[in-house]
C-alpha cells in the first residue's frame, strides 16, 4: 500500500515535469497569439479536471443518500474541495489569457459565466458543510450537491442564449475545429499530470476526512459513556 | 388523508395564522417598498432607460423581499418542536412542503401585485409587449424563487446562523431563473425581443426544481 503510494507520487511528479516541458518548450508556438497561448496547457486541463471532480462529488452524494455510507461523504467533501481549487485556477488563468488576446479581462459569455456559477455553487456547498452540525452535514450537503448539479445545464443553456464570445471547443468540437497534434499531445500530457496530482491530493484529503469522522465518533462515544457513569 | 387534502390543511393553517398576525405581509411589503424607493434614488432614469432597467430592478427587489419572507417560513414550525411532532405523525412530508410552498407563493405574489403599481408610477412604465405574457412571467418567476427558497429555508433551519445561510445557498442556484425573469420582463417592457425562449426556460426550471424539492424534502426533514 505504502509502496504503491510512493510510486504514485513519483509518477505524478514526473508527469508534472514532463507536462511542463511539453507545454512550455516542445509544443509549437501559436501563430497569432504567440507564447501567450501556452497558458492553454494550464487553463483547459484545469477546467476538465474540475468538472470531473464536481461529477465525482455528485456521484458520491447520491451514493451517500442511497447507502448512508460515511466514506461516500468523505469522498464528496474531498472531491468538492479539489473541484473548487481547479475551478479557481480556471477563473484566474482565464482573465490572464483574455486580457492580451481579447483586450478585456472578463466577458459574460456562456462558458465563463457557467464556470463562475459552478464555482459559486460549490463554494456555497463548502460553506454549508462548515455551518451545519456534523451529524446532519452529510445529508444536507448531499441534497445541495444534487440541486447544484441539476442547475449547471440550465445555467449553461440560459447563458448561451444570452451571449457567447468564448472560442468553440478545439477538442471534440465541430467540423473545422482542431489543433496541431503536438499541441494536442502537450494538452493531454498536462491533463494526465493534473489528474494524477488531483487524485493524489484527494486521496490524502479523503483519508483526513475519514480520520475526522472517527475522532468525532470517539468524542460522541466518550460523552455517552460519561453520561452513563453519572446515571449509575 | 390524501396528499392533496393534507397539503390544503397545511396551507389553510398557514394562511389563517398569517391572516391573524399579518407579520409576513407587513414586513415583506414594507421591505419591497423600501427597495423600490432606494433604487429610484440610485438610478433616476428617464422613461426610455427605465423600460430597459425596470425588469432588473423589479426582480432584484423581489428576490430580496422573498428572502426576508422565506427566512421566517419555518420559524413557527421550529418553535415548540412542531416539526418533530410532524415527523413522528406519519403524515406525508411532501404535503407539508407543498402547503408551505404554496403559502409562500401567495404571500410573495400578493406583495408583487401591491408593489407593481408603484413601479409603474415611479418609473413611468408602460409595457410595450403583451401583458398576459408579463403575468405568466411573474407567476413562473415567483414560483421559481419560492419553490427553491422554501426547500433551502428548511435545509438552513437545520444549520447554525440559518438566516445568513439562506441567501448564500439560494442565490447561486437561482441565478439562471433570475436571468430568465429579468430578460423576459425586459423583453416584454421594451417590446424589442421575443420572450418565448426565456418563458420556456423558466417553466423548465420550475419543473426540474419542483420535482427535485419534492423528492429530497423528506431526506432533509429527517436528517439527524
Amino acid at each position: 500500500m505504502k509502496l504503491a503510494l510512493v510510486l504514485f507520487i513519483a509518477v505524478t511528479v514526473a508527469l508534472l515535469g514532463y507536462g511542463y516541458y511539453q507545454g512550455m518548450h516542445a509544443a509549437p508556438t501559436e501563430q497569432t497569439m504567440g507564447h501567450i497561448q501556452r497558458i492553454f496547457y494550464y487553463h483547459v486541463p484545469s477546467a476538465w479536471t474540475s468538472f470531473i471532480f464536481f461529477f465525482i462529488n455528485f456521484i458520491a452524494s447520491i451514493w451517500y443518500l442511497a447507502k448512508r455510507n460515511l466514506k461516500a461523504d468523505a469522498l464528496a467533501l474531498a472531491s468538492a474541495e479539489m473541484g473548487v481549487v481547479f475551478c479557481t485556477i480556471v477563473l484566474v488563468t482565464g482573465p490572464l489569457w483574455a486580457k492580451p488576446v481579447w483586450g478585456i479581462w472578463w466577458t459574460w459569455d456562456a462558458r465563463l459565466t457557467t464556470t463562475l456559477v459552478l464555482w459559486l455553487i460549490y463554494v456555497s456547498y463548502l460553506i454549508l458543510r462548515r455551518f451545519s452540525d456534523s451529524q446532519q452535514t452529510p445529508t444536507l450537503a448531499a441534497a445541495l450537491a444534487i440541486f447544484g448539479f441539476l442547475d449547471v445545464p440550465i445555467v449553461y443553456m440560459s447563458i448561451r442564449w444570452w451571449r457567447t464570445q468564448h472560442p468553440q471547443p478545439v477538442i471534440a468540437g465541430g467540423q473545422g475545429s482542431g489543433i496541431d497534434p503536438e499541441m494536442r499531445f502537450a494538452l493531454f500530457a498536462n491533463w494526465a499530470a493534473f489528474l494524477a496530482m488531483a487524485a493524489l491530493i484527494t486521496w490524502f484529503r479523503y483519508r483526513l476526512a475519514i480520520g475526522e469522522q472517527q475522532v468525532e465518533e470517539e468524542h460522541r462515544a466518550r460523552a455517552l459513556r460519561s453520561q452513563l457513569q453519572e446515571v449509575r | 388523508m390524501s396528499i392533496l387534502t393534507l397539503a390544503l390543511v397545511n396551507l389553510r393553517k398557514d394562511l389563517r395564522l398569517e391572516w391573524r398576525s399579518r407579520d409576513t405581509l407587513n414586513a415583506l411589503g414594507f421591505f419591497a417598498l423600501l427597495v423600490v424607493v432606494i433604487f429610484s434614488f440610485s438610478f433616476d432614469p428617464n422613461a426610455e432607460e427605465s423600460r430597459r432597467i425596470a425588469g432588473g430592478i423589479f426582480w432584484v427587489s423581489f428576490v430580496f423581499a422573498a428572502l426576508v419572507a422565506l427566512n421566517q417560513a419555518w420559524a413557527r414550525e421550529l418553535r415548540n418542536q412542531v416539526l418533530d411532532a410532524y415527523r413522528v405523525s406519519g403524515a406525508s412530508p411532501a404535503a407539508l412542503f407543498i402547503g408551505k410552498a404554496v403559502g409562500n407563493f401567495l404571500f410573495v405574489a400578493i406583495i408583487e401585485a401591491l408593489v407593481s403599481p408603484l413601479f409603474v408610477i415611479f418609473y413611468n412604465l408602460r409595457a410595450l409587449g403583451s401583458s398576459w405574457l408579463l403575468a405568466t412571467v411573474f407567476l413562473l418567476g415567483t414560483w421559481a424563487l419560492v419553490i427553491n427558497g422554501t426547500f433551502f429555508a428548511a435545509l438552513c433551519a437545520r444549520t447554525r446562523s440559518r438566516e445568513m445561510m439562506l441567501p448564500l445557498l439560494l442565490l447561486p442556484i437561482s441565478l439562471p431563473a433570475v436571468l430568465a425573469m429579468v430578460e423576459a420582463t425586459t423583453a416584454l417592457l421594451t417590446g424589442e425581443a421575443d420572450p418565448g425562449m426565456w418563458i420556456k426556460l423558466l417553466a423548465g426550471y420550475d419543473i426540474v426544481f419542483t420535482t427535485a424539492s419534492l423528492m429530497l424534502f423528506e431526506t432533509v426533514l429527517h436528517s439527524e
